[in-house]
């Protein structure tokens, strides 16, 4: 049985990532020419202003029915939608606005996104930075911040991710953490240390904005001000993880070709307009520049480049289940699909199952 | 101070857009704005080493490919993160239809 792996940004992953050439690297693209690409990379403001005027419009509307039929069963709906519109909702808009690329105009895009990672549980400055490096190195290990499914999987864990737990109070224990002393070692891996300050700034008001409803529901000895703040990412944070986990879930690691680590998955309009059609993630990790509205057009592009989309959320569960469990006795094993006759091949270098590259 | 060094000629560069050019041993980015008038940068993201060029140009700002950092192409400034660090620019002219870059 393959030894676990030390996932640690500052352990001997990282040192080997770094020295077999993994970290910041070359990845492969599709190629597009380059007056198609810059029509997908155009920016507007009609698609997110509209989409987000019925996102907190419908938390608004959902958020009062909630207190008005406060004590009564009437108050279960209203919670179940607001519950996932905060919950769940707040991560496609905190990933696109980090981003910049869901509005043309920039201090939309910071608006939401500070809104976004409040209801996250994400310090906007340390995850701004996570993300980049998740960027430039995704899915490697020792190098990315964000890999949610090692090896080998905790799956007790994941399911508990669904409600929540640990998942939330972990959050913000690390919002706390940074509210006191700054980012950690493994965090400042990959935050500049001319950061810290907003680091701090962004934990300091989160945490406190946090105690405040606490505070009010202590004072009112009512749950109802966490299940208007707070709550909703344990109660309504599980369509998040289940479209999240299957961006990478079950893929390869320590590879240069996003169309190995990660997973286009056709899903219903309402979990793609939930998910911000963050389905379409190979597409998003190839070409991040180009806007979640435009994702549809370039998958429709590039598909005969990437391997086949999981054509439902049950199958793409089927495929990366069955990884994740025969992950727990063999941690080098991932689900490898068929490239489609005439795509580029694998850029073969660095995702055997057996053989990770030795150090020299 | 430098040679003016011929990049292309001015209807190889869209307006709004950012070609590629390297030049003994380095590279450059050049620039049109939506006026047609030309700019110059260093060619990489002072961020991770990655070319300018494949990253879209929105008014006076050059976004890049890799992790959306902005930079003005017209003063360097760098204006989002994880772009910190200020881009080098260099003079860039029209002469006789072709764009010229002082480098
Ligand atoms: S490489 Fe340019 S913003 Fe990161």
């Amino acid at each position: 049985m393959t030894p676990a792996r030390d996932y640690s940004l500052i352990g001997p992953e990282r040192d080997r990532a770094i020295a077999v050439g993994l970290a910041s690297a070359e990845w492969y693209h599709t190629d597009v020419p380059r007056k198609i690409m810059k029509g997908l990379m155009r920016r507007n403001d009609g698609a997110a202003t509209r989409d987000t005027i019925l996102w907190l419009g419908l938390l608004l509307l959902t958020g009062i029915g909630g207190v008005a039929t406060w004590g009564t069963w009437w108050a279960v709906p209203f919670f179940l939608v607001y519950g996932v519109l905060y919950g769940s909702a707040c991560d496609s808009r905190w990933h696109e606005c980090g981003h910049g690329t869901a509005f043309k105009t920039q201090w939309k895009n910071d608006w939401v996104y500070a809104l976004a990672s409040f209801m996250v549980l994400r310090n906007p400055v340390a995850w701004r930075w996570s993300h980049a490096r998740h960027h430039t190195d995704t899915i490697i290990v020792g190098r990315d911040p964000e890999i949610t499914v090692m090896r080998p999987p905790d799956i007790a864990r994941k399911a508990l991710a669904f409600i929540g737990i640990p998942d939330a109070f972990q959050h913000f224990g690390v919002l706390v953490r940074q509210a006191i002393s700054g980012p950690n070692a493994e965090e400042a891996d990959y935050i500049p240390e001319s950061e810290v300050t907003k680091v701090m700034f962004w934990a300091r008001l989160f945490v406190g904005l946090h105690l405040v409803a606490l505070l009010l529901a202590l004072l009112t000895w009512s749950v109802l001000p966490l299940m208007l703040i707070g709550g909703p990412r344990i109660y309504g944070t599980w369509h998040m993880v289940l479209v999240g986990l299957l961006q990478h879930g079950g893929l390869a690691e320590d590879v240069l070709d996003h169309r190995l680590n990660s997973r286009t998955v056709y899903m219903n309009p309402v979990s793609r307009w939930l998910y911000w059609n963050m389905n379409y993630h190979v597409e998003h990790h190839m070409f991040p520049m180009v806007p979640y509205h435009a994702l549809p057009a370039l998958h429709e592009l590039i598909k005969d480049d990437l391997p086949p989309a999981n054509p439902s959320i049950p199958h793409a569960y089927a495929e990366m289940i069955a990884a994740v469990l025969r992950q727990r006795t063999e941690p080098g094993y991932f689900a490898r699909r068929a490239l489609p006759p005439g795509a580029k091949p694998y850029v073969e270098a660095f995702h055997t199952e057996t053989s990770l590259p030795e150090a020299s | 101070m430098s040679e003016w060094v011929d990049v292309c000629a001015i209807g190889e560069i869209e307006e709004e857009d950012v070609i590629r050019f390297d030049h003994v041993g380095r590279t450059f980015a050049v620039y049109r704005d939506e006026d047609g008038t030309p700019f110059c940068t260093d060619g990489l993201c002072t961020h991770e080493q990655v070319h300018l060029a494949d990253g879209l140009v929105l008014d006076d700002e050059i976004e890049c490919p890799k992790h959306n950092g902005r930079f003005n192409y017209k003063t360097g400034a760098a204006l989002r993160t994880p772009a910190c660090v200020a881009l080098t620019t260099y003079p860039a002219r029209i002469a006789e239809g072709r764009i010229q870059v002082q480098v």
